[in-house]
Formats: structure tokens, C-alpha cells, sequence
């Protein structure tokens, strides 16, 4: 099955940024595969390259990077919700590119289901 | 090709599908963002050619109310928006009974015509759905 | 249709918002602050046993062990992990998240 997944919330302020980021891997290793993951809101600041969070807790940015090496999985960071929050193509994170919320409308219509995650 | 001509033929393609789309809007405007940010998925849904329809409930309803005057705050006043979703195709607005009673709002004190229904309703509409987003 | 909500009755009335819209053949899946509502002796016991009666109700087990919550959990109520989660999602046609 294919599964979009938006994120609405940035990382560590709400548990959506990890409970999507669970969720997609266990649909990973579930064999589904994970169509997109947009990020809206305040959930573009999953997408930055410039965090430092304290070295004894989940990297939140950097495993989505990584997810999305591992597996090619396309992270889109709204360009609207981003120019707001100045999350823009020089300080994103590796794996994420910048693009138009018609990307979270194809989403969808292309996936077979798609999970919110917010406040 | 460019990265831009690229998304819109891949979007253009996926347009031969139609489903059924519902924005859920449950938070009152102006407090956060999700009543002017979602508006603006709702906006860009219409070039899809998707069914698309609004839903408001619980808080949501207030996002319609008439009179939103934003000049203290210094906010912009997105609620003209609304009006424009006809403009768009975009009729289908749900409004729930039970959400206005509770907070004491009349029909005809919002911006825009929509269609008055109970809750019972509004669970069938959201079931018929494909697609649900909400913020 | 699958519920998910996530935030604690106490919090938001997201919860009473979504029971007062979960049909029959729908599922109702607490993650997050939510979990709390699947515990017993809490206020929202009595609606999530009502509910109980029409839908099945999930909690995400990690998010009960994570508040100390894993061994209070109501009667009824299905404990899965996120594998459960994706299931439920790939089980039914749509997903509404309370937010």
C-alpha cells in the first residue's frame, strides 16, 4: 500500500514529528511503502539543517535524513509554510527539497492512505 | 525539462483521478494558524479538479462568523477568502448544528452560504470521504 | 473510518468531538496524550466503555509505557504498537486525525 503522511508540528515542541516518523518506519517494515511525507506548519522546522539538540536524545532532523537515504522516500517541505518560517533551500537539512502544497493535494489523490500528524 | 514543468505534468497526470477530499476545520481563526494555513491547501486543492468540501465544527465554525475586524491586531483579516472558494468551484461547505448552538451563532451571522448539518450528518458526509485532512 | 486521536480529554474535547462522530464499523486508535483516556479510574472512562460498545478502541502501547500508563489500561481497550498502528491504517478505507 502506498501511505502519504503529513506533519504539522516541528520537532520536540509535539510528539508528532516522532510519532509520524514511528509510524513510517514501521510501515516501512511493514512493506508498505511511504508515497511522501509533507511537512506543513510549524512542521518545516523538521527540515533544518542548523539543529543541535542535546547528544543523549533522538536526533529528530537527522533520522529523517536518514530515512529518507535508507529508503528514498521523498520529504517535501511546503514553500509557502517555509518562506514564513524561514526554512529555505540554504538551511535544509539532507534528504528534504522545498516545493508547492500541490504536492500534499497529489499526495492525496496518488497514496492509498493518508495520516495526519499534529497538535 | 525543469523541476517546476516537471511537478505539473506529474501533477496534471494524477488529476484523472477524482476523490473525495474533506478539509476538517475545528480551531477558531486568528489564536494559531491552522483556519489560514489550511485555507490555503483548500485554495490549491482546486486546481486538482478533486471533490473537495469544507467541514466546520467545534471551533471551526468561527472561522465564518461576519465582522472579523483585525486592524489592532495587526493581523491580516483572511476571512474575505472564504468568499472566494465559490470562485474556485469549491460549494461544499459544511457548517455543525450543534457547534453553532453551543456558542450561540446564527446562520445568517456568517460570511458565506453553507449547508447546515447535525452531527449524525456530518459523520455520514465524513465517512463517504477518501481523503480527510485537518489541522 | 480510523479515529486516531491525540490529546488527553482533559486538554481538548477532541475525543468527545470524535465519539460524537465514530459510526459503527469505524475504529477509534489513542496515541500521544491520548493514551490517558484508555486508563482506568480516569474521567473519560465511562464515554471510552460507552464507545467500547459500538467501535473498537485501540491505545498505542509505546505511549502508555512511556507516562508509566501500561498496566492501567481499561478493559476492552486493544494495546498495539506502531506494526499495529500501520494495520489499522491499512485496514480501513480513510483515517481522521482529531487534532
Amino acid at each position: 500500500m502506498k501511505i502519504g503522511v503529513l506533519v504539522n508540528e516541528g520537532p520536540y515542541n509535539h510528539q508528532a514529528a516522532d510519532t509520524a516518523y514511528q509510524f513510517a518506519r514501521a510501515a516501512l517494515a511493514k512493506g508498505h511503502q511511504v508515497q511522501r511525507v509533507f511537512f506543513y506548519n510549524d512542521g518545516v522546522n523538521n527540515a533544518s539543517k542548523l539543529t543541535e539538540p542535546p547528544q543523549d536524545d533522538r536526533q529528530i532532523v537527522n533520522r529523517w535524513s536518514k530515512l529518507a537515504e535508507e529508503h528514498g522516500i521523498d520529504l517535501v517541505v511546503c514553500v509557502a509554510a517555509g518562506l514564513r518560517r524561514g526554512l529555505v533551500k540554504d538551511n535544509l537539512a539532507p534528504g528534504f527539497r522545498i516545493s508547492g502544497l500541490g504536492q500534499l493535494v497529489e499526495a492525496g489523490i496518488e497514496s492509498d492512505r493518508l495520516v495526519v500528524f499534529g497538535d | 525539462m525543469t523541476q517546476i514543468a516537471e511537478e505539473t505534468e506529474s501533477e496534471a497526470a494524477t488529476e484523472a483521478v477524482v476523490k473525495k477530499f474533506m478539509f476538517v476545520n475545528r480551531k477558531a481563526p486568528y489564536g494559531t494558524i491552522y483556519a489560514l494555513e489550511g485555507l490555503e491547501v483548500v485554495l490549491i486543492s482546486a486546481a486538482f479538479n478533486q471533490d473537495v468540501s469544507l467541514a466546520f465544527l467545534d471551533d471551526g465554525v468561527y472561522e465564518l462568523l461576519k465582522g472579523q475586524q483585525t486592524k489592532a491586531l495587526e493581523v491580516k483579516n483572511f476571512s474575505p477568502t472564504y468568499r472566494a472558494l465559490e470562485g474556485y468551484d469549491i460549494e461544499k461547505l459544511y457548517v455543525e448544528r450543534e457547534s453553532l448552538a453551543a456558542r450561540g451563532i446564527r446562520e445568517d451571522q456568517l460570511l458565506v452560504p453553507v449547508q447546515v448539518v447535525d452531527a449524525k450528518e456530518m459523520a455520514a458526509l465524513m465517512e463517504q470521504q477518501d481523503v480527510i485532512i485537518g489541522f | 473510518m480510523l479515529h486516531i486521536v491525540n490529546k488527553s480529554p482533559y486538554e481538548k474535547s477532541s475525543l468527545t468531538s470524535c465519539l460524537a462522530h465514530a459510526l459503527k464499523g469505524s475504529a477509534l486508535l489513542l496515541i500521544e496524550d491520548a493514551v490517558y483516556a484508555a486508563t482506568k479510574g480516569n474521567a473519560a472512562e465511562d464515554a471510552v466503555r460507552r464507545a467500547l460498545q459500538e467501535l473498537p478502541v485501540y491505545a498505542l502501547g509505546p505511549d502508555l509505557e512511556a507516562r508509566g500508563m501500561a498496566g492501567a489500561v481499561i478493559d476492552g481497550v486493544k494495546v498495539v504498537d506502531y506494526g499495529g498502528f500501520v494495520d489499522l491504517v491499512a485496514e480501513h478505507r480513510t483515517s481522521q486525525s482529531w487534532l
